[in-house]
C-alpha cells in the first residue's frame, strides 16, 4: 500500500494531457503588465516610474513588509506607465506596464546552463537571497518563500517536504520540471535544507508520475538526505496538511502551521526557483506553466516571462477553441475562472485550463439527500452539508463551532455531491464572515 | 373499579409531586427581569426585522432599557411614533428622526451596462462579490442576484426581470436597512424620504476614472464635477471620481439633474418640467434631456408589482 | 466562441455523480432479490411489485402537484425505490387495495408530509409497512409458501415464517433443538426457500445487491456490516448462554427481514446518519433492537421496528456524533 493522507479525499480524472510535452519557451511579448501584488501579503511598492529604462531582472517593486515579495522586471525596455489594470477577477489593481525593447539581462545573472552543485552561501545568505529574488510558493498559493523559511523562535524544523504531488487534474508543469530539471530541483532542495538547518528532505510525488519518481530516485543517490516518497494518487494531496500527513504521518493541529509538527513544505517549482536564485543570481521573473484543455489543439508546457498576457499563451498553444466556456487560471479544483484573456500571467500562474462550455456549466442544484458523501470526501473531517446550510442561514457562531475555519477550500465536497449543491461557494462565504468576526474579536 | 380509582389516584399524586418540584425549580432559577422590558416590547412593532441592529424586538427592548442614552437607537419600522412611546416609558427625551426610505444607487440595466461574462456560481451576491467584479465591466455596481430582495422582510422589493436591478416599493419600505446590510456592494442607501417623497440622488457608485466608468456603463457617474459646480447649496461632494448628494443639504432644485452628462443623477416623484419658451435654446436642450434622465428602474411610483 | 465566458467559484469540475445514478444503482442492486421473489412466488410477486411501484409514483405525483403545488420530481428514482421496498416488505399474496393504502401511507405520511425527498425522518417504505402490519395483521402475516412460479396469487397455501415458528414453539415451551427440525436448512434459508415477505427471503440475492452497491460506492460498508455484526454477536452470546432457548447467529441473520433491512432499508441516505461514526452507532442500535424485539418482544420480527426507532434517533446522532476532524484539538 502506498502512502496517502488519512481522511477523505477524492479521485478526479487525471487528464494530464500535456504530460509528455517538453517545456517550450514562450516568445517575449511587446508589452508586459506586471502587477505589484502577485503574492499573499502586502502589495510591493513600485520603485520605477514612467519612462525609466529597465533591464531583465531589475527590481521594479520593493517588498513592503515581512509578508510581501520583491518584484523584478521580466523584460528589458522602458516603463510605459504605472497604472491600474484589470486583474484576473475583474478588479482594477496597480501594475507596472513595460514596453519591451530587446532582451538585455542584468550582468549579475548567470545565464549559462551549467549545473552548480556547490552551495557556498550561508544559511542567512540563502534566506536573504530568496527574499531578494521575490520567490513565492509556486504551487498556486503564492505565499512568500522566505517567510516560511524563517522558523519562528521556539520552534525547530526537523524535515523539509517538497510538494511534487501536483494533485490538480490537468496540470503538468511540476511534472515536466522534475523530468527536465531534476538535478536543479535536487540542488534547490539541498539549498532549502541548508536554509532550514535540517538534514532530511522528502519529495512527495504521486504515483501517476512514475517516470518522475524513477528519474528523481535515480538522481537522488548523489544527494545527501533526500528521500523520494511515492504517494497514492488522491486529491487533495497537495494540501500542506494532507502532504505532511501522507509523508510523515503527523497531523497538524487545527489552526496551526506545519512548523508545529517540525515540517516545512515547499513546492518543487519553488525549489527550482531557489536553485536559480541562489546559484545563478536570477530573480523570479519567469516560470513554467501548463496550458491545457480537451479541445485545445496543443496542450503543452511553457516557460514564460511574468506579465505576458494570457492570450499569448493560448495563441502559442493553438488558439482559443470554439467551444470554450470557461478559462481557468490554475487547475480545475482550486483554480480561478478568468473574465477575459487580456490579463497578465503572474508568479502564481501554474497553468491555464480551457474547459468546454458543456463541461464547465454547472448542473442544477437539488435539495440535499443527506447521503453523507460530502462528509466522507472532506479531507478535513468537516460536514460540508451542514456548513452550507449554516452559512446560508448566517449562523456564524455555529459555523465557527463546526470548524468552518478548518476548511481548506479544496472543493472535494462540491465535486462529490450527487445533488450538485454549491457547497464550497457557501462555505467559503461563511468562512470569510467568520474570519471577520474572529479578527474583530481580537 | 378499584383499578380505575388507583390509576386516578396515582396520576393525581404524580401531578402534585411534579407541580411541587416545578415550583421549587422555578423559584430557584428565577431571573430578575426589568418589567419595563415587557412594556417596551409591547410598543415595538414585533416585526423582528433586525433593522435596529439587535436580535429581534425583544433584544432591542432589552438594549433600550439598559441604555442610558437612546437617542442613537432607532426602530426603523415604527419610526418616530414608536420611539417617542418608548422614550416616555423609559423617561427619556428624544427628538423625532426624519423618515427615510431605501434607494438603489445603480442604474446599470442590461442595456446601459453590457455583460462581459456569465456568472455560474451559487446565486448569492455575497458569493459573487467575493469571487470577482461581477458580470459587467463595473466592479462597483449591482450584481443582480437579489440578496437584498431576499433580506427584505416586508415584501418591499423585487427584482425587475427586464433591467436586472432591484426595485423598492416605496409604500411598503419601512426603512429597516436590512437590504442595505445585505448588499455586499453597498449600493442601497437609506435616504431622507423628502417632502412629497421627492428625492434627488446620484444613481451610481462607480469610483473608477471617468473613461473606465463610462466604458463599463453608459449611465455611470464619471466624476466630471459639473453637478458640484452647479449646486447652489453645496450639497454635492466629489470623492474618488464619484459625486454624492448630501440629502440634508439638498433643496431639491433639480439643477444638477440637468447638467449631468450621463444622466446619473435621478429625480423621483417630481412633476414633469415645464416647457421653456423657445427663445432660450440652451434651456430647451436641457429640457429635452430631462425626460431621458427620468430613471426607469428606480422610479418606485411608476412601477408596481 | 460566441457566448460569454462563464465565471464561477472553484471547483470547476464535478465528479458526475447524481441523485439519479445513486437511486437507480440501488434499484439495480435490488434486481436479484426481485428475480428471486418472482421465481418463488410467481404471479403474485409481479402483481404486488407493479401495484406498489405504480401507486407510489401516482401518489407522489398527485401529492406534489395538487397538495404541495410543486413541480413533481418523479425522475429522481426515489419513488421507484420506495415502491419496490414496500413490495419487498409485504407477503406476495397481499390484496391490491391494501397495497394502495400502504403506498399512500408510505409516500403521503412517510415522505411528503416532511417535505419530500431529503427531509423525511423515517424510511417511507417502512412507515407503510408498519402501518399495514398494525392495521391488517392477518393479511400481513399470512405468507404464501414459496411454491415456484405457479403459486396462486390470492388464495395461495400459506405458511409461517421460520421466526414465527420458533417464537410460537418457544412460547409453548418446546425446546429449540426440537423446533429446528421444522425449519428449512441453512442452505434453504440462504437461497430463500422459506415463507416470508417478498423480498426478504433470498439472502444470496440481497448479498449480491450489497456487493454491487459497495462496489459502486453507492453506500459504505458501515451500516450493513455493523448491523449484521451486532446481531451475530448479540445473538451468539444469547445462544451460548442457553442454546435451548435462543437460536444461533446464523439463523438470526438469514431469517426474517434482517438482510433486507440491513442492506436496503437501514442504508437509506435520507434517514441514516451522515458520518461514519454515526453510522456505526446507528447500526449497533438497529442490531441490538432487532435481537431484543425478536427474542423478548411480542412480535416475531423486529427489523422494521428497530430501523424506525433508530431513524428517530438519527437527527440526534447527527448533532452529537461529529466525524473525526483532521488535527482536532482534543480536550
Ligand atoms: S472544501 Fe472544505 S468542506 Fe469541502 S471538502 Fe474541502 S475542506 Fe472539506
Ligand atoms: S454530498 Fe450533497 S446530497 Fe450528499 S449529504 Fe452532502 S450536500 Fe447532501
Amino acid at each position: 500500500m502506498l502512502k496517502t493522507f488519512s481522511l477523505g479525499g477524492i479521485h478526479p480524472a487525471g487528464n494530464k494531457l500535456s504530460a509528455s510535452s517538453a517545456i517550450q519557451v514562450l516568445p517575449i511579448p511587446e508589452i508586459v503588465s506586471i502587477p505589484i501584488s502577485q503574492h499573499i501579503g502586502a502589495p510591493a511598492t513600485p520603485v520605477v516610474k514612467k519612462n525609466d529604462e529597465v533591464k531583465v531582472g531589475q527590481l521594479i517593486a520593493k517588498s513592503s513588509g515581512f509578508v510581501s515579495a520583491n518584484i523584478h522586471s521580466s523584460v528589458s525596455g522602458t516603463v510605459f506607465k504605472v497604472d491600474d489594470i484589470m486583474d484576473s477577477s475583474g478588479f482594477r489593481r496597480t501594475a507596472i506596464i513595460i514596453k519591451v525593447d530587446g532582451d538585455e539581462w542584468l550582468e549579475t545573472i548567470d545565464r549559462s546552463e551549467t549545473l552548480v552543485t556547490e552551495i557556498s552561501a550561508s544559511k542567512e545568505e540563502i534566506i536573504a537571497k530568496i527574499a531578494e529574488a521575490g520567490i513565492v510558493g509556486l504551487g498556486g498559493a503564492t505565499f512568500p518563500a522566505h517567510v516560511k523559511l524563517s522558523v519562528p523562535p521556539g520552534k525547530t524544523a526537523e524535515v523539509l517536504i517538497i510538494n511534487a504531488v501536483e494533485c490538480e487534474p490537468y496540470l503538468t508543469s511540476d511534472h515536466r520540471v522534475m523530468l527536465e530539471k531534476g538535478d536543479e530541483v535536487l540542488v534547490g532542495t539541498q539549498i532549502l535544507m541548508k536554509a532550514l538547518g535540517v538534514n532530511k528532505a522528502i519529495i512527495g510525488i504521486e504515483n501517476n508520475k512514475p517516470d518522475a519518481i524513477a528519474h528523481l530516485t535515480k538522481l537522488a543517490v548523489n544527494y545527501q538526505g533526500i528521500e523520494i516518497c511515492p504517494l497514492k494518487t488522491q486529491y487533495p494531496q497537495g494540501g500542506e496538511k494532507q502532504l505532511i500527513s501522507a509523508t510523515i504521518k503527523r497531523e497538524i493541529p487545527s489552526g496551526a502551521l506545519p512548523i508545529e509538527v517540525g515540517a516545512v513544505v515547499q513546492n518543487v517549482g519553488s525549489a527550482f526557483a531557489v536553485y536559480e536564485a541562489v546559484q545563478k543570481n536570477k530573480p523570479l521573473f519567469e516560470r513554467i506553466a501548463t496550458i491545457t484543455g480537451k479541445s485545445l489543439k496543443n496542450p503543452s508546457n511553457w516557460r514564460f516571462r511574468i506579465g505576458t498576457p494570457v492570450k499569448d499563451l493560448i495563441d502559442a498553444a493553438g488558439g482559443l477553441p470554439e467551444d470554450t466556456g470557461k478559462i481557468i487560471g490554475g487547475g480545475p479544483m482550486m483554480g480561478k475562472a478568468l473574465t477575459t484573456v487580456e490579463v497578465p500571467l503572474t508568479k502564481g500562474s501554474s497553468g491555464l485550463l480551457l474547459l468546454p462550455r458543456e463541461e464547465a456549466l454547472r448542473k442544477e442544484s437539488k435539495p440535499c439527500i443527506r447521503c453523507g458523501k460530502c462528509v466522507s470526501a472532506c479531507p478535513m473531517g468537516l460536514e460540508p452539508f451542514l456548513l452550507m446550510v449554516l452559512a446560508d442561514k448566517k449562523e456564524y457562531e455555529r459555523l465557527e463551532n463546526n470548524a468552518v475555519m478548518d476548511c481548506m477550500e479544496c472543493g472535494s465536497c462540491s465535486f462529490t455531491c450527487p445533488a450538485n449543491r454549491p457547497l464550497l461557494d457557501y462555505i467559503r462565504m461563511g468562512k470569510g464572515k467568520v474570519g471577520q468576526i474572529m479578527r474583530s474579536r481580537k | 373499579m378499584s383499578i380505575i380509582v388507583i390509576t386516578i389516584l396515582a396520576l393525581c399524586a404524580i401531578g402534585v409531586t411534579a407541580a411541587i418540584i416545578l415550583y421549587f425549580v422555578a423559584q430557584k432559577f428565577k431571573v430578575y427581569e426589568d418589567p419595563r422590558i415587557d412594556e417596551v416590547e409591547e410598543v415595538l412593532p414585533a416585526a423582528n426585522c433586525g433593522g435596529c441592529g439587535y436580535p429581534g424586538c425583544r433584544g432591542f427592548a432589552e438594549a433600550l432599557v439598559k441604555a442610558d442614552d437612546i437617542s442613537k437607537m432607532n426602530c426603523p419600522v415604527g419610526g418616530a411614533t414608536v420611539m417617542s412611546q418608548v422614550a416616555s416609558i423609559l423617561g427619556h427625551e428624544i427628538s423625532a428622526a426624519e423618515p427615510t426610505v431605501a434607494v438603489v444607487r445603480c442604474n446599470g440595466t442590461c442595456e446601459n451596462r453590457p455583460k462581459t461574462n456569465q456568472y455560474d456560481g451559487a446565486a448569492s451576491c455575497t458569493i459573487a462579490a467575493t469571487l470577482y467584479s461581477g458580470e459587467t465591466g463595473c466592479q462597483y455596481g449591482c450584481l443582480g442576484l437579489g440578496e437584498c430582495v431576499e433580506a427584505c422582510n416586508f415584501d418591499a422589493m423585487y427584482m425587475d426581470k427586464e433591467t436586472g436591478l432591484p426595485v423598492i416599493i416605496e409604500d411598503k419600505c419601512v426603512s429597516c436597512g436590512a437590504c442595505v446590510k445585505a448588499c455586499p456592494n453597498n449600493i442601497i442607501e437609506l435616504r431622507n424620504k423628502g417632502p412629497k417623497s421627492r428625492r434627488i440622488f446620484v444613481s451610481c457608485v462607480n469610483k473608477d476614472k471617468g473613461a473606465v466608468a463610462k466604458k463599463a456603463c453608459d449611465v455611470a457617474c464619471i466624476g466630471c464635477g459639473k453637478c458640484v459646480k452647479e449646486c447652489p447649496f453645496g450639497a454635492i461632494t466629489l470623492e474618488n471620481n464619484l459625486a454624492y448628494i448630501d440629502y440634508t443639504k439638498c433643496k431639491l432644485c433639480r439643477k444638477c439633474v440637468v447638467v449631468c452628462p450621463t444622466h446619473a443623477i435621478h429625480e423621483l416623484n417630481f412633476p414633469p418640467r415645464k416647457e421653456k419658451p423657445a427663445d432660450k435654446p440652451s434651456a430647451e436642450a436641457k429640457a429635452e434631456e430631462a425626460p431621458k434622465a427620468k430613471p426607469t428602474a428606480n422610479d418606485e411610483t411608476t412601477e408596481n408589482k | 466562441m460566441n457566448s460569454k465566458v462563464l465565471v464561477a467559484p472553484s471547483p470547476h469540475v464535478h465528479g458526475g455523480d447524481s441523485i439519479q445514478k445513486n437511486m437507480y444503482g440501488v434499484v439495480f442492486a435490488m434486481l436479484p432479490a426481485l428475480v428471486f421473489s418472482f421465481v418463488y412466488f410467481g404471479m403474485g410477486a409481479i402483481i404486488v411489485t407493479l401495484t406498489a411501484v405504480a401507486s407510489c409514483y401516482l401518489f407522489e405525483f398527485l401529492i406534489s402537484k395538487y397538495l404541495l403545488k410543486k413541480v413533481p420530481t418523479l425522475n429522481d428514482g426515489s419513488a421507484l425505490i420506495t415502491g419496490i421496498l414496500l413490495a419487498f416488505n409485504v407477503p406476495a399474496n397481499l390484496p391490491i387495495w391494501i397495497i394502495l393504502i400502504g403506498a399512500l401511507v408510505a409516500i403521503g405520511i412517510g415522505k411528503m408530509t416532511f417535505g419530500g425527498l431529503g427531509n423525511n425522518v423515517f424510511n417511507p417504505a417502512l412507515v407503510g409497512r408498519v402501518f399495514l402490519l398494525i392495521s391488517f395483521p392477518v393479511q400481513m402475516t399470512s405468507w404464501p409458501k414459496p411454491l415456484g412460479f405457479n403459486t396462486a396469487y390470492l388464495d395461495a397455501e400459506t405458511g409461517a415464517t421460520p421466526l414465527a415458528i420458533i417464537k410460537e414453539g418457544l412460547k409453548k415451551g418446546e425446546p429449540l433443538s426440537q423446533l429446528m427440525h421444522d425449519i428449512p436448512s441453512n442452505m434453504d434459508l440462504f437461497m430463500g426457500n422459506m415463507g416470508g415477505s417478498m423480498g426478504e427471503i433470498a439472502g444470496v440475492a440481497l448479498l449480491l445487491g450489497l456487493l454491487y452497491m459497495l462496489f459502486k460506492k453507492i453506500i459504505s460498508w458501515h451500516i450493513p456490516l455493523t448491523i449484521l455484526g451486532t446481531v451475530a454477536i448479540f445473538s451468539g452470546i444469547l445462544h451460548m448462554a442457553n442454546p435451548e432457548a435462543y437460536a444461533g447467529p446464523l439463523f438470526h441473520i438469514l431469517t426474517g427481514g434482517l438482510l433486507l433491512g440491513a442492506i436496503f432499508m437501514a442504508t437509506d441516505y435520507v434517514t441514516s446518519p451522515m458520518s461514519h461514526k454515526g453510522m456505526i452507532i446507528y447500526g449497533i442500535g438497529i442490531g441490538l433492537l432487532t435481537v431484543i424485539i425478536r427474542v423478548f418482544g411480542a412480535y416475531p420480527e423486529g427489523v422494521s421496528f428497530a430501523i424506525l426507532i433508530m431513524n428517530a434517533f438519527v437527527p440526534l446522532i447527527n448533532v452529537y456524533v461529529k466525524p473525526k476532524r483532521f488535527g482536532e484539538k482534543r480536550k
